[in-house]
């Protein structure tokens, strides 16, 4: 596996993710299933990144009071709820995070 | 000062409040990809040419374990797919510009610059210097990127782990996606993909992770057909 080779691939797919519709714009007719289902690719992969941050310790579902991550996570779910606002949500889950483990 | 710089600008401040929150998460990638074995030319330059900071740290990660070449490259193709919809999302207020102002908006499209970008389009509209704003935002988050990123390689494990920065990148998604959640459907997708995505965790090279989130996209799917037809 060449690294180098990895990483061009994989950048150049992602330029052209974001390219894609930028420059389609107007030029291709995409399936209304197809657009439907893009609003979904977001809150999916963002959920599937953060579900194992939060539940797994090690790979191993942690469903307890001492899971600092999962109830500073909670938390941040709660805030950024409430919120709105992206610096805000990040600050309170750190901190949140800071003294769970400080405090226990 | 001329408007196109004073759009710039506007870009900049509206998107400064991201790169706070942007700022440790590079770091913790670049002592990450230094660890995962990359070198520190790969490490920094995987900011560059891939920049797209979750797939960088997946793909940092995939690196440790050996993974197959076109895994890794599936998986950051995978975890990147969502810029798609922000492409669609912005294409509209970026039609009339020329195709090397489009490439270049394109190549710094991030979730950041997307977030704060589409805020100001919606408010604003399509305006003649409008992407001098656009052009603000994503290159702050760029610098900011590359910068970090750097800092991290820099300070390699000093950084202790007890300060838990790798923490900003769930919360970073958490931020983004829970405005998303507006709807029953949405908020399926995002259960039922978080579900698959621990139970398919120990599938080897992140492959859970494609299962969950074509999941999660699916039921998205499927809900909205349902609660149109009722309509």
């Amino acid at each position: 596996m060449n690294i180098w080779l990895v990483m061009l691939v994989g950048g150049l797919i992602t330029f052209g993710i974001r390219f894609s519709l930028i420059y389609l714009f107007g030029k291709l007719h995409i399936p209304e299933t197809m657009r439907k289902a893009l609003h979904y690719v977001p809150p999916a992969v963002l959920s599937a990144i953060i579900f194992p941050e939060l539940f797994l310790s090690d790979g191993t579902l942690h469903l307890a009071f001492d899971n600092y991550r999962l109830l500073a996570g909670l938390m941040a779910v709660a805030v950024a709820w409430f919120s709105k606002n992206t610096l805000v949500t990040i600050i309170a889950g750190m901190i949140a995070l800071f003294l769970l483990q400080y405090l226990f | 000062m001329n408007e196109q710089t004073k759009n710039f600008w506007a870009g900049v401040r509206a998107e400064a409040p991201l790169l706070i929150g942007v700022f440790p998460f590079g770091m913790i990638y670049g002592a990450l990809a230094l660890n995962a074995g990359l070198s520190r030319t790969a490490a920094q330059l995987m900011s560059s040419m891939v920049f797209a900071g979750s797939s960088q740290f997946i793909a940092a990660q995939l690196i440790h374990d050996s993974a197959p070449g076109f895994v890794i490259v599936l998986t950051i193709a995978v975890v990147n797919l969502r810029h798609m919809l922000y492409s669609a999302s912005l294409a509209p207020y970026v039609a009339s510009l020329s195709t090397r102002w489009k490439t270049l908006l394109s190549y710094l499209l991030t979730d950041e610059a997307y977030a704060a970008t589409v805020i100001h389009y919606e408010a604003e509209g399509v305006t003649p210097l409008g992407h001098w704003f656009f052009l603000g935002a994503g290159f702050s988050l760029w610098f900011t990127w590359q910068v970090s990123t750097a800092l991290g390689i820099f300070l390699g494990t000093a950084i202790p782990a007890s300060w838990s920065l790798d923490f900003a990148l769930p919360l970073t998604f958490i931020a983004m996606v829970v405005p998303v959640l507006k709807n029953r459907a949405a908020i399926a997708a995002a259960l039922s993909a978080g579900v698959v995505a621990l139970l398919a965790y120990s599938l080897p090279y992140k492959l859970g992770l494609i299962l969950a989130a074509l999941v999660g996209i699916i039921v998205g799917t499927i809900l909205e057909k349902t609660s149109d037809s009722h309509v």
